[in-house]
């Protein structure tokens, strides 16, 4: 090894392949490193394995740098802004917590939301991303970078994608090879299942903890392969760290105890698995109570009482273990086993049926439910039901967040039930179930993608390592006789015995380069699905305009802008849930619904006042002490997604409450329609009237009569529209926000 | 039936004794810390089902803390035997340090939450 510095076939790229582990050699931005690294290798003189490792940090490096840049394409685009709904409101509290501190914070009750409920945020919320966004904040500030924390929050997420794929690259090094592990590093890099919700803006949750769930795993794996209290600590952390960020975290604290009795059945016991679990458990437990949001739910609830009863299980297991090394007599043992194994379930059983009948151990949620019967949220919980990324995934959507990776997770799995270890092991149950929640909610895809690069990345790495091992050794054969390592001398003796097929080194070249193809599609698929569909801030429209120019709809952001500046300070709108979290924080107006769906009833309030007749519905908006109604509306601009067709859902969620709402009222023949056929209920409900209003007396498109709605392609039925209790207070440049003013009390005489 | 059964019982008995009595020293210290860690537990836990867990966080803090060192002592007897061929390269001083982080932060923590 040490007697070939620069081997004679020139390249980096097999110079590095001497010690036995390929990087992925397929992906583009190698060739960069390559050309990079061979100019310095021939300067520096580096010996094989100092090529290596320069080698592999370069990569690395690379795809840091890929990860974070290829996640900008909405700031160029658009603008340095927040997307969506959430993250508006993670940007208001993270405001709120660098400019009054944390015990401000901790303590905040707010009372612009839910009103005239209020909510306290500091203790129904995770916390974990503002406070990572206000740290980063707060050290730029000490190193004296003057940035805006809008800034800071924009690029929470494309910073956090990147040290996830460092995280990635360690975690396949641990469970396969560094090989594996760069390739899964930069697989991850641009995968758009996880790009979707990880680009600059997008400021929610799952952007730290997707790092933090991966982080926990990988600590995990390296205390369970090691047996070491230090990395079960570790790793005791990193589950702390995703407890304060995602709700999401119920997943791990399942999943490692599965993984736990998985290896248990199977015989695979260790006591490397008791100290990594043991610790890693009580330890994490504790830390997660510090959260106030999650309190004492590892001990009270249902979907807690998996982590414990292994807890318990494995304690028993290894008292058993103990017992048996302590006695010599086999038949003595039985008999203890016998006896104690019915104890342990006895009590066991005795304990979880008091606990659940008692009402201590609180039942499992709906949205537990919903995960394991996907069926359960459509007919029981409509509000889950009404989101969209809570539906089944399609199977196009998987072909889009995946695309070959879908194939080569197959392939994985067979290569680590080749190889199979602890690690392994870990890896493909994580795999597995994270793809069985993928496909049973969209959102969730995001959660598998880690898994599925991972896996992946094992069958690039391990076919491309075969494949170039064959060529290499071929056509090393004739050059050097001696041996040059013990994983390059089993390929040479592999290849004296394969002479005979002839057309194998052929073979082996042509299924390179298919791979590098494959891979390269991969890169391309990636990027345009990056730039095209994950890159919208979805607050700002775009849309191409009759000549094929762009054409921006910044009607959102208009009409917050309008509250703010127009409206008393201490006003309430109503609008749908959707909306609230944007209207607290840009129109810094209180509102009586928002995207925290925590009360139910609240929800089916606003839902029913949207679907009444307005003389009924001025009563629940007095009720409410409503001042100003929001609604979305596209038939000008033919934006889909707006309050008409979400309607059918304020239906749904009001009449779940208040039977007086009924959906069929609303349909014609099973159908929703908004034009002349449309049912009378339809036609002169609040929603409907507030929608069009004015609007028969536009002519939105050449040659069509006016009041021809855009978005669902037909003129509307009621023309005429007049309201009572209600005016028009602002409508913006393309009528995607209408806000309309609650008129006074008329004077009784 | 009945007899048999408790002469098994004593048999057993005895055979654990004898063979427990083989054990280490440095071992038996740690066997009588846990002990006395799960034994203090338990008192909690009765005490707790004859008053009433009212400060929760207090009772949990308190149960979580008897349990976390046992457990974390258990882990250490394991990293410690001898005859644990998993461990073999792990030094004693190693072990014996992890075990006092671990103990350090579940103790800060248990602190913390106490109330």
């Amino acid at each position: 090894m040490v007697g070939k510095p620069e081997s004679s076939n020139g390249t980096a790229k097999s110079g590095s392949n001497q010690t036995g582990s390929s990087p992925p050699s397929a992906l583009p931005l190698n060739l960069k490193s390559d050309l990079f690294s061979s100019l310095s290798f021939k300067t520096l003189k580096l010996k094989t394995k100092q090529q290596e490792l320069l080698l592999r940090v370069s990569i690395l490096c690379l795809i840091y740098i890929l990860a974070f840049i290829t996640r900008l394409f909405s700031v160029l685009r658009y603008e340095s802004m927040i997307h969506e709904f959430d993250p508006y409101f993670n940007y208001r509290t993270t405001l709120f917590l660098t400019q009054k501190g944390f015990y401000e914070f901790w303590n905040w009750f707010d009372s612009e939301s839910w009103y005239p409920l209020g909510r306290i945020i500091g203790g129904t919320l995770y916390p974990g991303l503002m406070v990572t966004a206000a740290i980063i904040y707060w050290v730029l500030r000490f190193l004296r970078f003057a940035v805006h924390i809008r800034e800071v929050c924009v690029l929470t997420a494309p910073f956090f994608a990147s040290n996830t794929t460092l995280v990635a690259y360690f975690f396949g090094k641990e469970i396969w090879d560094s090989g594996a592990g760069l390739v899964a590093a930069a697989l991850i890099a641009i995968c758009p299942g996880y790009i979707s919700r990880s680009v600059a803006g997008s400021y929610d949750n799952e952007g730290v903890a997707i790092f933090a769930l991966l982080f926990t795993f990988y600590l995990f794996v390296k205390a369970v392969n090691t047996g070491s209290l230090a990395w079960a600590l570790a790793s005791a952390f990193g589950y702390f760290y995703m407890v304060s960020a995602w709700g999401g975290y119920v997943f791990i604290i399942n999943l490692i105890p599965l993984y736990v009795l998985v290896l248990l059945i199977t015989g695979r016991y260790s006591m490397r698995l008791y100290v990594a679990y043991n610790c890693m458990y009580v330890l994490g437990m504790l830390l997660a109570m510090q959260i106030r949001f999650v309190g004492f739910q590892h001990v009270q609830s249902g979907e807690h009482m998996a982590a414990m009863g292994v807890f318990f299980l494995i304690q028993v297991f290894y008292f058993l273990d103990w017992v048996r090394y302590l006695l010599s007599d086999t038949k003595l043992f039985q008999a203890f086993l016998r006896i104690t194994v019915t104890t342990a379930v006895g009590v066991g059983a005795i304990a979880l049926g008091v606990g659940t009948a008692s009402g201590y151990i609180s039942p499992w949620t709906g949205r537990f439910y919903s995960l394991l019967d996907p069926t359960y949220a459509k007919d029981h919980i409509p509000i889950i039901a009404s989101v969209s990324e809570h539906q089944p995934t399609a199977w196009s959507s998987f072909m889009f967040d995946f695309h070959i990776l879908l194939f080569l997770f197959p392939a994985g799995l067979y290569f680590c039930f080749k190889r199979l270890s602890d690690a392994t092991i870990f890896i493909v149950m994580y795999g597995l179930t994270s793809m069985y929640f993928a496909g049973v909610m969209v959102r969730l895809i995001l959660v598998a993608t880690p898994a599925v690069c991972l896996i992946s990345a094992i069958a690039v790495s391990a076919t491309i390592k075969n494949l170039t091992q064959l060529v290499r050794t071929k056509s090393k054969v004739p050059q050097s006789g001696s041996s040059k390592g013990s994983g390059s001398s089993k390929g040479s003796s592999k290849a004296t015995v394969d002479q005979s097929q002839p057309f194998q080194r052929n073979g082996a070249i042509a299924l390179l380069l298919g791979a590098f193809y494959l891979l390269s599609k991969y890169a391309t698929h990636c990027t345009w699905v990056t730039s095209e569909a994950y890159s919208s801030p979805s607050i700002v429209l775009a849309a191409r305009g009759a000549h094929g120019n762009r054409v921006i709809f910044d009607d959102y952001r208009e009409a917050y802008f309008w509250l703010r500046q127009n409206t008393p300070p201490d006003a309430k709108v109503m609008s749908w849930w959707d909306y609230g979290y944007q209207i607290t924080a840009m129109g810094n107006r209180t509102v009586i619904v928002d995207n925290n769906t925590w009360n139910n009833t609240h929800i089916a309030t606003v839902g029913r006042a949207m679907s009444s007749y307005e003389h009924e519905a001025i009563e629940i908006m007095r009720s409410l002490d409503v001042d100003y109604v929001l609604v979305v509306f596209g038939g000008v601009t033919g934006y889909s997604s707006d309050d008409i067709n979400k309607f059918l859902w304020m239906v749904r969620i009001g009449g779940g409450v208040f039977p007086v709402i009924k959906e069929p009222d609303y349909l014609v023949n099973g159908e929703y329609r908004v034009d002349k056929g449309a049912a009378p209920k339809m036609l002169n409900c609040l929603m409907y009237k507030l929608c069009y209003y004015r609007f028969g007396e536009l002519t939105t498109e050449y040659g069509k009569p006016p009041g021809y709605d855009r978005a669902r392609g037909v003129e509307i039925g009621n023309k005429d529209i007049k309201l009572e209790y209600l005016e028009e207070a602002f409508t913006t440049s393309n009528w995607i926000v209408r806000i309309y003013k609650v008129k006074p009390p008329n004077n009784r005489w | 039936m009945a007899r048999s059964t408790s002469k098994d019982a004593q048999a057993l008995f005895q055979s654990l004794r004898s063979a427990y009595a083989a054990t280490p020293t440095n071992l038996k210290i740690i066997d009588l810390y846990v002990v006395f860690a799960v034994l203090t537990a338990a008192i909690q836990i009765v005490y707790m089902a004859i008053v009433g867990s009212f400060p929760f966080n207090s009772f949990l803090s308190g149960v979580l803390s008897c349990i976390g060192t046992a457990v974390l002592a258990v882990c250490l007897r394991i990293q410690v035997n001898k005859d644990n061929k998993e461990f073999k390269d792990l030094p004693p001083e190693r072990a014996f340090a992890d075990f006092v982080l671990c103990n350090l932060v579940l103790h800060l923590v248990i602190m913390n939450f106490l109330g």
